[in-house]
């Protein structure tokens, strides 16, 4: 904190930013809580507690929790945080920023409100319905505002990279929201709506929304992210700025297109089908680009990953950013498709992103942010931050693996034939031979989300304004 | 600011965000918008109509119950699937699904062509407790279903909004539309369902599915849904023309 703000110091907008960040802990962990429980759902059927906790309703809650409620509000938080930060200007307009927390809040809990009771559009990752879509749009448009106008009061000429993420993001998540959401409401007194498009047209225009919700929303938000706390956390500027132009432009430009590689070998028409394939395999390397622009801002400063764990968190998170888009050009061809489609391959793929790299560079912006947020000296405890690292990393690789080896097991078994040109196994077989790695996976979430609790304590304690005395001596005795 | 730089772009807010959205729409038109020339997509195929009041009242069934989290509706051209589910997939087989169903995960198996593969009982039975057929099953139980009423009264709206959106369901369809469904869910024995057949076609199935004579119950309609699933179009005609391939 005190080192932070040597400049002039702008009276910076921290309410906001605090309560957003206390929103983003509560709802990882109630996302994390709702992905055991509909983990162990898949292992233990009769966990199903019709209809309300079945798992069809229960599946959407999980995603929107983690993608919009813990996601969301981490990017809000980092975004008013560092547009402030790097434009050396207060937050415009405190009764919208304010507005924005209270009405995204209210979106999620209205959406989620919608999901147990059965309101849906029936589409991945944009469930909910009409009317809450319309609420988003205006909370949506308030926050592109509150960022753009500070943006345009700058004081600093030059916009910093992460501003650029964001923004994109913002924009982009705009577009996206807009175009998917295109829908009539059977009656304005009603939850219930039919999407303007059917079958073919509905479906690209679904996987453009969807795989961009991940291109936006999980990636350029958090890229945002990591363009930020990654130097600041080091201690060093960005690697590459000329690095980071490449990446910024060629990532946007290309992300867009890569959406139908979700629809290989469907009634889709072929051209875009390869269209698709063809981008998401050349996304591969603006990806690579901004993990190199990533990694390589600790040259020179490696000594400091060894020291903070905090840093550690983001290094780990921009590796399995690394691994994920190496995976994600991989599945998108279509010859490994036609087998990991439809199989838990994805759902592990989708989880290296989720928990390892939003998860784990959310983590580390908080890690950061909080004791400077409410003030403190420093974290309650650096170990316990070492132990949820652990802890939560260990969970990753216990989810992954059990979902690479279920999803390629599950694949190869439906396309299995014996010597008389019969299907070797029913599908009921394949679903049997998944259960030992649905209970491998239930385990890893139960640590992840064990980590997150660990990391709840360790907030906790530092906000209180306590330090571990033990460790108060002991880093004393490091730094001398 | 005599050349065009990047640094111009760094320095201009608003000229960057303009960049962004210009650089962000073209994939999307690109890949998008053609699609909506149909003729080029969808081809024509006979047989595919709307879905009767009762079907569409289960194809909201379905979406509510988010069953596409774990069923497909999209059979690939592949040897195995084929096999195992039917005929691939056509575009105009999901052209009336406002959003199509064609899902992203088989936790259980592509229902695509489950139309006319397990009798009405089987249904009943399987989703009040899917382990009681199949004992692997790690289905949801749905026996909800049987005790909730159809909600049939508002059905004339939903096709009406789907006529608005470009389903072709006529004037007589959306005047007539619960009576329809009523008819479809008790069947000939007990009602007149000469209409209902004049409107959607003599392939229509209509009794009762749910084997609960005294009510129309949302296990009806869904049943109603999942039976005519795969089955408008018929194949085995259409092999002939096609010379047999596959």
């Amino acid at each position: 904190m005190t080192s932070d703000t040597v400049k002039t110091s702008p009276n910076y907008n921290y309410d906001v930013v605090r309560l957003f960040t206390l929103a983003t802990i509560f709802w990882g962990v109630v996302g994390f809580l709702a992905g055991v429980f509909i983990a162990l759902q898949m292992a233990f059927p009769d966990l199903n507690i019709e209809p309300y906790l079945n798992f069809g309703r229960l599946r959407p809650l999980h995603t929107s929790a983690v993608i919009f409620a813990f996601g969301g509000n981490a990017l809000f938080a980092t975004s008013y945080y560092v547009v402030q930060r790097t434009c050396g200007v207060r937050l415009w307009n405190d009764g919208m920023a304010m507005f924005t927390f209270w009405g995204y809040q209210a979106f999620i809990v209205i959406a989620a409100l919608g999901y147990v009771t059965g309101v849906t559009q029936g589409k991945e990752y944009a469930e909910p319905e009409w009317y809450a879509d319309l609420w988003l749009t205006i909370v949506w448009v308030c926050y592109l505002l509150v960022y753009l106008v500070t943006v345009i009061k700058r004081r600093e000429k030059h916009l910093y990279v992460a501003n650029w993420f964001y923004l994109a993001f913002i924009i982009t998540v705009a577009v996206l929201h807009l175009g998917n959401n295109i829908s009539l409401p059977v009656d304005f007194t009603g939850a219930k709506s039919y999407s303007v498009a059917a079958g073919v047209q509905s479906a690209m225009i679904q996987w453009w929304y969807g795989h961009n919700a991940v291109g936006f929303f999980l990636t350029a938000g958090f890229l945002g992210m990591m363009y930020y706390f990654v130097p600041k956390e080091a201690q060093r500027p960005v690697y590459s700025y000329r690095l980071s132009i490449v990446h910024f432009w060629s990532l946007i430009f290309i992300y867009i297109w890569a959406g139908p590689h979700h629809l290989h070998y469907t009634a889709l028409p072929d051209w875009a089908q390869t269209l698709g394939m063809t981008f998401s395999i050349m996304l591969w390397m603006p990806s690579w680009g901004g993990m190199i622009n990533g990694v390589m801002t600790l040259s020179g400063a490696w000594h400091r990953l060894r020291e903070s764990p905090v840093l550690q968190f983001m290094i780990i998170a921009v590796a399995f950013y690394g691994m994920s888009t190496f995976e994600g050009p991989l599945m998108s061809i279509r010859a490994v498709n036609s087998l990991s489609h439809y199989t838990d391959w994805t759902i592990g793929h989708v989880h290296s992103g989720a928990l390892g790299w939003v998860g784990f560079i959310s983590f580390g912006a908080l890690y950061y942010l909080v004791p400077r947020l409410w003030g403190r000296e420093k974290l309650y405890s650096t170990k316990l931050v070492s132990l949820h690292l652990w802890i939560a990393t260990i969970g990753i690789v216990c989810y992954i693996a059990a979902m690479w080896v279920s999803g390629i097991m599950q694949g190869l078994m439906w396309r299995s034939y014996d010597d008389m040109g019969f299907l070797s196994y029913s599908f009921v077989e394949t679903v049997m031979a998944m259960k030992p790695f649905y209970i491998i996976r239930a385990l890893g979430g139960v640590l992840y989300l064990s980590g997150s609790l660990i990391m709840v304590y360790n907030f906790w304690r530092t906000i209180r304004g306590d330090v571990n005395p033990k460790e108060d001596t002991q880093q004393q005795g490091a730094a001398a | 600011m005599s050349r065009f730089t990047h640094e111009t772009l760094e320095k201009n807010s608003l000229l960057l965000l303009a960049f962004v959205i210009i650089v962000v729409s073209i994939g999307g038109i690109v890949e998008i918008l053609p699609l909506f020339r149909k003729e080029t997509v969808i081809e024509p195929v006979e047989g595919v109509r709307p879905y009767t009041p009762l079907e569409l009242a289960g194809y909201n069934i379905y979406l509510r119950e988010g069953c596409y989290n774990c069923h497909s509706q999209q059979i690939r051209p592949l040897r195995d699937e084929v096999v195992r589910y039917g005929h691939y997939s056509l575009a105009a087989e999901s052209m009336y699904d406002h959003p199509f169903q064609w899902g992203s995960k088989r936790t259980g198996p592509d229902l695509a062509r489950v139309g006319g593969k397990y009798s009405d009982a089987w249904h009943v039975a399987h989703m009040i407790e899917p382990r009681d057929l199949v004992p692997e099953s790690i289905m949801p139980s749905y026996g909800f279903l049987m005790k909730n009423g159809a909600k049939l009264h508002d059905l004339p709206k939903h096709l009406k909004a789907l006529s608005v959106v470009g389903v072709p369901y006529s004037d007589e369809m959306i005047e007539w539309a619960e009576k329809d469904a009523k008819a479809q869910a008790t069947g000939e024995a007990r009602t007149d369902t000469e209409g209902l057949i004049a409107r959607y076609g003599d392939k229509v199935i209509a009794r009762d599915f749910d084997g609960q004579p005294h009510m129309i119950s949302e296990m009806d309609a869904l049943i109603a849904y999942l039976q005519v699933l795969g089955t408008m179009v018929d194949f085995d005609a259409a092999k002939n023309v096609e010379g047999g391939a596959q």
